[in-house]
């Protein structure tokens, strides 16, 4: 590694002209044919099915697991924890996961493993499997977990705790003109993916692990997975088969799945062992987005001025810590918005509970405290008599201002032209004052419109990137063409397509000359998970470094002359890639002006942000109470678009995720578990149900430290809809105390019908 | 077909893509199983299991169906339109050309059910409406692209769509 490198902003406008081309998908022509290989496409010449005996009861010991009469159980693979070569437990952020459990914590949770050849049997088998567990008291709620019931993490049922505090908040509320307290809630939510989750394992006793799989993040299967087998982690080797989808469902979880497999495997001496989940058990026992609590105090002037703003942002975690505290640091670092707050202590915990782990879901944290800030900032406006535009308008962020973290702005960002755009593209102006004229006539159906303004950090929180130090490479071969090698996978989101044109720029050759590599842990450096926006933003960088001292070599070593043609170039590859391996590789380097403090929590928590702002328009039937969107806009602003029909199609796929997040999907759980287990009653958005959904974007003068200006976009459209639906709804409704989640025909019904109980 | 014993595997004869196919099944196994384990045909997908996500849709006797509903032995006999089928001399059909440019295809694990019932819709609706094909491929989810880019994708395949945004206006 290079440490004497500093790394430049990018603040050119000029760039290639295949950064920004709609260039197809590398992948697609697979995908269209039906020949892309998903993990259960995979064919091996004799496998074994492998399934997870699980726990019944959210808490308690396993006093005993039967295996009831009728089944042939010496031709079955049985794994019990004893059974398990290594460490028993998960290695994520902390060690507390079991891969079996002999002390319980939530239903669902693996006790044992079976497996056969045959599947039919292997359910008979499952159901013939009883297991009996000496039950303790549990707890479910955010509350109970608060109120200390059953403390069953440290001290306080608290996983982790983070405090932001900036100028004095209690100067804010005496200054106030208005101040106003409210509680938001917002439900669990499940990625669904549509490929289910699976891998397929080899365990080879003598010590070497493969596993196949739908994985969002090989290199933290190879790393959870080495302590299992007690193995240096070269000796698991993970490779992703194509992947149907995670948004963040796949980051973690297959550490889990993969671990199960592989132990199956080894004990059946080394045979291949499919693990693919059904859609049932899936929803059943996947981590989902944390059901969020969020009590936000706010201080205004009348005029509309921001003066303070105390937030308390709860998650509930669930029974294991896996990635909370770091959903959580990402949550409380957008609680504050795109917006100038002088005072403000911001307060985020995640709580213990007995429920199913919750887990990454595109936006991180992000979506539930921006939920809470941007439906609160309607109602202060409603309450100030001013638009929900114009006071965003009078306190948004200009270069140079500083968040509560201490972050100073540097990029020269206009929010109110961000805000316009999206504003005028809604007619946002004629709509709301002629909806509200409209409704006072209409008493069957109600009509309204809503905003909400946003932004979304790309990379890893703080000094994250620092930490995972992550590496790609580029290499010549021997058809002179030339390879890209990173562990961030293709899931649907365009990794193929960035790291192609980011490549293809820079060495100046055609598209269909770059390669990108299956994420393989045996060939490719560790460039890290594919996962918080950072793809683009932070592993293009490091791609597109890479690519240019492959570049510089190939021009000295192959005597190639500045200004030569794609063909002379490809030559020249061939030429030098005959010779010897030659692969260059660029690892990260941190912007020199990031600084982050992790005891404080104040600093530059990301070296780029990119912005957006999302106008909702929607309609309430009173007969039924059911809410429609009937027209979406969102603007954005993320530095340059490498490929701009993909990050549109990326927003309009985020935009409805976030609508059905709104309106429709509801984690219905008991006892911790989610019961409303399958399509038929889990509701996501169908084409029936998408409105018209309009995607621009705007560019702010570049300055940042992506790939030719490009900042990351994945996560951004997770963030937005919700809280604009929401306010649309309550602007429908004539300025109804709306403050949950989703706003299902019921919660909507309880609203008015509450309030007109209250008024007779 | 021969009657069996309950749980024997049974003779069937059909055609897959055009090709004749004669295999030995059990009663039990749903031609979703049949289609990618006995004959080798993975395009087809299965996401639920359960007839609700549409997946594993194929055309059997040209209407789409969930292979994952329909058990092979009620194949028998008929004609079946998979994913595979869909190039014809190893080029892309225009319907595939046009998902892959408009970018239809993110993750790619709904794009085989989806394709077949976009063929069931065009059987039907050589011109469909928005709304016709809305529901068309309502019971096939997408969780990745909001349906914008596929609608587009067949829009543009009837000469429904001559500018890029068009659908926008459409719509709105």
């Amino acid at each position: 590694m290079n440490t004497k490198e500093t790394l430049e902003p990018v603040e050119s406008e000029e760039a290639p002209p295949i950064i920004g081309e709609n260039l197809p998908r590398p992948e697609g022509i697979r995908k269209v044919c039906g020949t892309a290989l998903y993990a259960d496409d995979l064919k091996f010449d004799s496998c074994l099915f492998g399934r997870t005996v699980r726990s019944p009861a959210p808490r308690g010991r396993v006093r005993h697991i039967a295996f009831g009469e009728g089944i042939p159980w010496d031709e079955f693979v049985i794994v019990l924890p004893d059974d398990i070569p290594g460490e028993n437990a998960v290695t994520l952020i902390e060690k507390s996961q079991p891969f079996l459990a002999t002390s319980v914590r939530h239903i669902g949770e693996p006790v044992a493993l079976i497996a056969h050849h045959d599947r039919a049997l292997l359910n008979k088998a499952l159901k013939a499997i009883t297991v009996e567990i000496d039950e303790e008291p549990a707890i479910f709620s955010i509350e109970e977990a608060l109120e200390g019931k059953e403390i069953q993490y440290g001290r306080d049922n608290i996983f982790k705790e983070y405090r932001i505090t900036r100028g004095k908040l209690e100067e804010a509320f005496s200054e106030a003109d208005h101040v106003l307290e409210g509680v938001y809630e917002t439900g669990a939510q499940e990625q669904l993916y549509i490929e289910p989750q699976g891998v397929i394992a080899r365990a080879d006793p003598k010590g070497e692990v493969t596993i196949w799989g739908s994985i969002q993040c090989p290199f933290y299967v190879q790393k959870a997975l080495a302590p299992l087998f007690a193995l240096s982690p070269e000796k698991v080797r993970v490779i992703q088969t194509e992947t149907g989808g995670g948004f963040g469902g796949k980051e973690e979880y297959p550490n889990l799945l993969s671990g199960h497999a592989a132990l199956l495997s080894y004990r059946a001496g080394g045979a291949v062992v499919r693990m693919i989940y059904d859609r049932r058990e899936d929803l059943f026992v996947t981590p989902k987005r944390h059901p969020s609590r969020t009590r936000i105090k706010s201080a205004f002037r009348k005029d509309g001025t921001f003066l303070g703003l105390e937030v308390d942002f709860v998650l509930d975690g669930g029974a294991y810590p896996t990635l909370s505290s770091t959903v959580l640091s990402r949550g409380i670092l957008h609680s504050f918005g795109p917006y100038r707050i002088p005072h403000a202590d911001l307060r985020a915990r995640v709580v213990f509970t007995n429920s199913t782990p919750y887990g990454a879901f595109r936006g991180f944290g992000a979506p539930q405290s921006i939920f809470a800030l941007e439906l609160h900032l309607d109602r202060v406006a409603h309450e100030l008599g001013l638009d929900p535009a114009e006071l965003r308008r009078r306190n948004f962020v200009k270069k140079g201002d500083t968040f509560p973290t201490g972050q100073v702005i540097k990029e020269e960002i206009d929010l109110a032209l961000l805000m316009d755009t999206a504003l005028k593209k809604a007619d946002y102006a004629r709509k709301r004052k002629a909806y509200e004229e409209e409704n006072r006539k209409n008493p069957r159906v109600k009509r309204g419109i809503s905003l909400s303004v946003f932004f979304h950090g790309s990379g890893f929180t703080g000094s994250g990137e620092v930490m995972l130090g992550s590496k790609a490479a580029v290499r010549l071969l021997k058809d002179g063409s030339v390879e890209v090698l990173s562990a961030n996978v293709e899931f649907g989101q365009g990794t193929n397509a960035m790291f192609t044109q980011i490549t293809a720029a820079i060495l100046g050759i055609p598209p269909e000359w770059v390669r990108i590599h299956q994420p393989d842990t045996a060939v490719v450096p560790n460039s890290g998970p594919t996962v918080a926006s950072r793809t683009t933003m932070i592993v293009g960088r490091l791609v597109e470094r890479a690519a240019r001292r492959l570049r510089e070599r190939v021009l000295e070593e192959g005597g190639l002359s500045q200004g030569y043609t794609g063909e002379e170039f490809r030559e020249t590859a061939k030429r030098l890639a005959a010779r010897e391996e030659f692969r260059e590789e660029a690892q990260y380097v941190p912007p020199p002006d990031v600084h982050w403090d992790e005891q404080r929590y104040q600093g530059e928590a990301y070296s780029g942000y990119s912005w957006s702002c999302d106008v909702a328009d929607v309609e309430v039937d009173m007969t039924t109470f059911q809410a429609e969107v009937k027209h979406f806009v969102s603007v954005v602003e993320c530095g340059t678009v490498v490929n701009p029909i993909i990050a549109a199609g990326q927003i309009e796929g985020g935009i409805a995720q976030s609508i059905g997040y709104a309106l429709y999907e509801d984690v219905h759980t008991e006892r911790g578990v989610m019961v409303n287990n399958q399509y038929t009653n889990y509701i996501i958005p169908t084409t029936a149900d998408i409105p018209s959904i309009e995607v621009s974007f705007i560019r702010f003068p570049l300055c940042n430290y992506g790939p030719f200006a490009a900042k990351g976009i994945g996560e951004l459209p997770a963030d937005g809809p919700a809280p604009a639906v929401a306010a649309a709804v309550a602007h429908a409704l004539g300025y109804r105390y709306i403050n949950k989640i989703p706003l299902l025909p019921e919660r909507i019904a309880a609203v008015v019908l509450e309030e007109e109980e209250t008024a007779a | 077909m021969k009657r069996a014993e309950a749980g024997e595997p049974v003779e069937i004869s059909l055609r897959i893509n055009g090709e004749k196919v004669t295999c030995r099944v059990p009663p039990h196994v749903t031609l979703l199983r049949f289609l990618r384990e006995y004959v080798g045909l993975t395009g087809t997908k299965e996401g639920c299991s359960a007839g609700e996500c549409g997946a594993c849709t194929v055309l059997f006797n040209g209407r789409a169906v969930n292979s994952c509903l329909v058990l092979a032995v009620e194949a028998d006999g008929a004609n079946i339109r998979t994913v595979e089928g869909e190039c014809r001399n190893n080029r892309l059909s225009r319907l595939q050309e046009l998902l892959d440019k408009h970018h239809a295809v993110q993750c790619g694990f709904c794009t085989p059910g989806m394709i077949m019932s976009i063929r069931d819709l065009l059987a039907r609706h050589p011109k469909p409406t928005l709304r016709q094909i809305q529901e068309g491929i309502e019971g096939n989810f997408c969780r990745c692209t909001g349906y914008v880019q596929i609608i587009e994708a067949i829009l543009e395949y009837t000469g429904q769509l001559k500018k890029k945004g068009e659908l926008k206006r459409v719509r709105g």
